[in-house]
């Protein structure tokens, strides 16, 4: 049943996502979910250290910003969007490189101060080089590209582009996963003098775990100048990793659609709720603590653990099969 | 050519001396024996053979190359295995993903991004040999977290025995078994063909004494008698500082 029901939602969700601006008619809400689209490969970036490498991390805003900022002045010097784009990446690869060198000295709480510290170095540079990035004032994007000839100017034209970008992640994702490597950083999360007893470089498994992270987060980095057409040291700022943080933590780690749950919550609570009520963080709050006090293994697990209690009690109250019910609700 | 040679090996943790001019030289396809009181430092020469922790001064050997300063995870690939006494496996995955994640780290496949490991038939295969070899074939789907103690030992042997070791180090594997068990595992270390020389650490003499051909006995870090297994038993020095009286 569970993996027919899988396949079932995987496919309305992708009908739903393949068709959302013919029935969601307003393009502000079809930015918003390009918006969200955008953080939920950042997230899914982030996820690949949290949760599949056990190592967290509190600046990738950091590299976030450094695609973002790559791209933009890049543009703004004259160059054309794929020379641009091609080069931000390669700049985001060599900064995730370096991040990884200094931050892997060390795990656990000593890696997240680490990453900690080069978060706030690239906003530093963000906000106080102001020759080279513009200070405060941020970098405009003026144009979107056309690949193919397609514009991406429209709201339509760029959420489609976004989704395809996010479907390559998410298959990314998922082959990573269910790699040899995939298989090989888990094990370094889990048992890394085992690993080392078995033969595995635990150091370069990371190393390489945080500069394929840094890769989709440099893609989603420059989805994000592309969007808003404009960055800011904002983006950098210690309340981006957080927020990245809290979208994968969220949703739930170690899993392919936490992140992406995760990055819906946080991005509709900034955009849509915070329209109703002005104290919106509140309620971002208050979610949290209830994910974290009723599904602390994140919103994805625990929904799919709470929907299954549901179908075993409704088919034991039917009659026929006394099935254990509620031996599953324990988190 | 010895197949393990350390060479006054020194160790000190502060100011614990834990390995003192440690020698030893064991010949290929031994079963070696080394025992001591606990706090001996039997562990920490284990530790230091596969480099989890570095020597102070001294020199280790496997088949007359100098490993002493190659790092830890290189010395499996030149043919050394160990198990843990305190079980160290993957928690969260099955018996079967335990034995291929050790088949794996000697494999260039372990760098593989765009393959699907569950697919690896050649992998698999060997980790379900692996398994019939210590008799848990019947159950490698198993999640490790519904395995008795018995069972993980096994496991422990069974990924040390899939990547083929020339240098195979085992740490108190009968410890916490009970009897039966006992019996099952000295079966299967009696199993391990010829070809591989086999140290073994144990806290309880009469445990392995009869599998052993060689004993080295360790105190507070030293080697005090070492010798054939009649030897060993004979010397007044193990009476005094091992069987206690």
């Amino acid at each position: 049943m569970s993996a027919r029901l899988r396949y079932g939602a995987i496919v309305v969700a992708l009908a739903l996502l393949a068709t959302l601006p013919l029935w969601m008619g307003n393009s502000y809400y079809i930015n918003i979910t390009s918006q969200i689209l955008l953080f939920a490969v950042f997230a899914l970036a982030l996820n690949v250290l949290v949760g599949y490498a056990g190592l967290v991390s509190l600046g990738h805003a950091g590299l976030f910003a450094v695609a973002g900022y790559s791209g933009a002045l890049l543009l703004q010097a004259g160059f054309d969007h794929l020379t641009a784009t091609a080069a931000a990446i390669g700049i985001t690869l060599v900064a995730s490189a370096i991040f990884a060198a200094l931050s892997l000295r060390s795990t656990g709480i000593g890696f997240l101060m680490i990453t900690l510290a080069l978060g706030q170095i690239v906003w530093g540079v963000a906000y106080r080089w102001a020759s080279l990035t513009n200070g405060d004032n941020g970098v405009n994007v003026s144009t979107r590209p056309a690949p193919f000839g397609v514009s991406l100017a429209g709201a339509t034209s760029f959420y489609f582009a976004t989704l395809i970008v996010f479907l390559l992640a998410l298959l990314t994702m998922a082959i990573f996963v269910r790699s040899p490597f995939g298989a090989s950083l888990r094990g370094t999360r889990d048992q890394a003098r085992r690993m080392t007893a078995l033969g595995y470089n635990v150091w370069l498994i990371r190393f390489l775990a945080i500069v394929f992270s840094g890769f989709w987060t440099g893609v989603s980095g420059l989805l994000f100048i592309y969007y808003n057409q404009f960055i800011s040291p904002q983006v950098a700022a210690l309340t981006s990793s957080a927020e990245v943080l809290l979208m994968v933590i969220s949703g739930g780690t170690a899993t392919l659609f936490g992140p992406i749950a995760g990055a819906a919550i946080v991005v509709i609570m900034k955009n849509v709720v915070s329209a109703y009520i002005e104290r919106w963080n509140l309620v971002l709050g208050v979610i949290f603590v209830l994910i974290i006090t009723f599904m602390p293994e994140g919103l994805v697990p625990g929904s799919v653990r709470l929907l299954r209690w549901l179908w075993q009690t409704l088919q034991s109250r039917s009659g026929a099969s006394a099935t254990r019910p509620s031996e599953e609700l324990k988190p | 050519m010895t197949a393990l040679a350390v060479d006054n090996l020194c160790k000190h943790f502060g100011g614990l001396r834990v390995t003192t001019n440690v020698n030893l030289t064991v010949e290929p396809g031994e079963r070696r024996l080394i025992i001591g009181p606990n706090g001996a430092g039997k562990t920490t020469l284990f530790n230091l053979i596969t480099g989890e922790i570095a020597p102070d001064s001294g020199s280790i050997r496997l088949f007359g190359r100098d490993v002493t300063r190659v790092s830890s995870h290189r010395r499996p690939h030149l043919g050394l295995a160990r198990t843990y006494q305190i079980i160290t496996l993957f928690a969260n995955d099955s018996i079967l993903r335990n034995v291929t994640l050790a088949l794996l780290g000697l494999s260039p496949l372990r760098w593989s991004l765009f393959k699907d490991l569950e697919q690896q038939q050649a992998v698999i295969e060997r980790a379900h040999a692996a398994l019939a070899r210590v008799g848990l074939g019947n159950i490698a789907d198993r999640p490790l977290s519904q395995t008795s103690y018995g069972e993980r030992r096994r496991v422990e042997i069974a990924m040390a025995l899939a990547q083929d070791p020339k240098v195979l180090l085992l740490d108190e594997p009968f410890a916490g078994l009970s009897i039966d068990e006992r019996r099952d595992v000295r079966q299967l270390l009696n199993a391990i063909p010829r070809e591989v020389t086999v140290v073994m650490i144990e806290h309880n003499m009469d445990v392995a004494l009869d599998w052993a051909e060689r004993i080295t006995l360790l105190h507070f870090g030293e080697v005090i008698v070492e010798g054939t297994r009649a030897e060993v038993v004979a010397n007044p020095r193990t009476r005094e500082v091992y069987l206690g009286h």
